[in-house]
């Protein structure tokens, strides 16, 4: 061991104290100190936005957000998880929806209270523009709001801080989807694989795996490719 | 021409339900050497100035604005710290909350407190300006030089309705007498005419929830500038143009004898004496559509 791994500070999870190595993100040190997730973790790459956690730092005002499995742990840090975040999600047919500010407005009406606070921007675990997302969906910018809000995670963070109860990634999600219809349209290796999908090109491999039992599958999971 | 790289703030309601004010916005600028740019990053205005002393929070959306004309003059993207508003209600909010923060230290500390997240400090210089103060400014002969087309004969009353004149020390012009309208229509050819309804109130937001008094309102300002000799009403605010333009709909349904009357912004009628064609008048946007009016007058 290196001197640096062991290396302990104190962390505080939902109140009880720990002592944990330094060198550990927040979901790892939480796993060390006995925790065994449920709920609030998923690929433990920053990508899923499952880990919402939200902490304060001993001595100071701030409450800061992050993803468990991205944050290291510092000394004196009181943290809780936010593993689901209530918020109203709507149904719609993205087909007949009108691509211009009506249709934010209308599906979700809450975002005419932006008061421009930018607290949502200031939880953001992803760095986004979360307040811009907002205001350019509030004046029909789908574009802005969507390429603002590709990195988004829906993690919930901005939900549970935003004081007008808006849910900003459910704006930023609603943005990308009329983009990707109407601003940039179909696309050919979307439909290519569409027509594969259709035509059965993958049915004989998916009903293989169908047939395995899960201690093959599971092996398979674990040995399967993965992108660096 | 030498161009003035200017701040501007559209507003919502310039990039959704009033697009013809912000095109024909853009381009008479651009004829009297104005380029105005549009701030990279912009908010909603406010919408309402907080009245409130201790209403802190809604003063952060329009501070937010001014603070992004500060960058983009540190970025070199426009030459002062100015910004130009045409929205009356955006000019209005932007304006009175500049001056709240520079008038009260405790108000401003608790606003810098509370911005989250910017990279500057506002320093509250920002000088919030109408275009139609930018236009005095200049000089009325200048807007005059640039008119290829005068709209003789067409009979135009002002319509300015309560944010772009009140509270005195905000307005663009003298409350009760305002001329700024009148030296602008007079500069472009169109002959002006005067009624007594010219700041009395559209009806405001009631034309959400009590579409009625707007349609009494409208009729009642409308039908005296009829009467006056109007053929046409000009304003400044989206919200007005919304009640007398679009809510004429109603207002015929309510008052049978009503006559239509077209309402077009001041920069459509600039963009159409400096002879630039529909693309940039977009006079095709309005309701009523004034188009026919334009024509019989040989003016398109």
């Amino acid at each position: 061991m290196t001197e640096n791994s062991k290396k302990m500070v104190t962390i505080y999870v939902m109140g009880k104290k720990h002592a944990v190595p330094a060198d550990l993100t927040i979901m790892k040190a939480m796993e060390y100190a006995g925790h065994q997730f449920k709920r609030g973790a998923g690929c433990r790459g920053g990508f899923c936005g499952a880990c919402a956690t939200i902490y304060r730092k001993k001595g100071s005002y701030k409450l800061l957000g992050a993803l468990a499995c991205q944050k290291m742990v510092e000394d004196d840090m009181y943290i809780a998880q936010i593993p689901f975040s209530p918020a109203e999600k709507k149904s719609y047919k993205i087909d007949d929806l009108k691509p211009d500010a009506s249709t934010f407005l209308e599906q979700y009406p809450e975002i005419a209270r932006c008061l421009a606070c930018n607290t949502c921007t200031k939880a953001c675990p992803q760095d986004l523009q979360v307040m811009d997302i907002v205001q350019a969906a509030l004046r029909g910018d789908i574009t802005t709001s969507a390429k603002l809000s590709f990195d988004c995670l829906s993690c919930g963070l901005c939900a549970v801080r935003c004081p007008a109860e808006i849910v900003p990634y459910n704006i930023g999600q609603l943005a990308r989807r009329m983009y990707s219809k109407y601003t940039v349209g179909p696309t050919e290796h979307v439909e290519q694989r569409v027509k594969e999908v259709k035509e059965g090109k993958f049915d004989e491999e998916l009903d293989k795996l169908k047939a395995l039992d899960k201690p093959t599958l599971k092996k398979l999971y674990d040995t399967r490719d993965m992108e660096a | 021409m030498l161009m003035m790289n200017v701040a501007y703030y559209p507003g919502c309601t310039l990039k959704t339900t009033a697009k013809e004010f912000d095109i024909s916005t853009k381009a008479s600028a651009k004829a009297l050497g104005i380029n105005l740019v549009e701030l990279p990053r912009w908010n909603c205005c406010g919408t309402v100035h907080a009245l409130a002393k201790d209403d802190v929070m809604h003063h952060l959306a329009p501070l937010r604005n001014l603070l992004r004309v500060e960058e983009a003059q540190q970025s070199g993207i426009v030459d002062d710290k100015k910004v130009v508003a045409l929205c009356a209600m955006c000019y209005n909010t932007l304006k009175r909350s500049n001056q709240a923060y520079n008038a009260d230290s405790d108000m401003a500390g608790k606003v810098r407190e509370s911005m989250n997240n910017e990279a500057i400090v506002y320093s509250g210089q920002v000088e919030v300006e109408h275009l139609l103060e930018t236009l005095r400014t200049q000089g009325w002969d200048k807007v005059q030089a640039h008119v290829t087309k005068p709209l003789k004969g067409l009979k135009v009353a002002p319509y300015y309705g309560c944010l772009l004149l009140r509270p005195r020390g905000v307005g663009v012009d003298n409350a009760d007498n305002p001329r700024i309208f009148e030296d602008l229509l007079k500069a472009i050819g169109a002959e002006v005419v005067d009624f007594g309804y010219k700041q009395k109130c559209c009806g405001s937001y009631n034309t959400v929830h009590m579409v009625d008094v707007v349609a009494d309102l409208s009729n009642r300002i409308l039908k005296q500038a009829q009467e006056a000799g109007a053929e046409m009403v000009v304003t400044a605010c989206p919200l007005c143009e919304y009640n007398l333009g679009n809510r004429q709909t109603e207002v015929v349904k309510k008052h049978p004898k009503f006559n239509g009357i077209p309402i077009v912004y001041f920069t459509q009628l600039m963009a159409l004496a400096f002879g630039l064609g529909e693309d940039e008048t977009a006079l095709g946007l309005n309701k009523p559509d004034p188009r026919p009016l334009l024509r019989e007058k040989g003016l398109i």
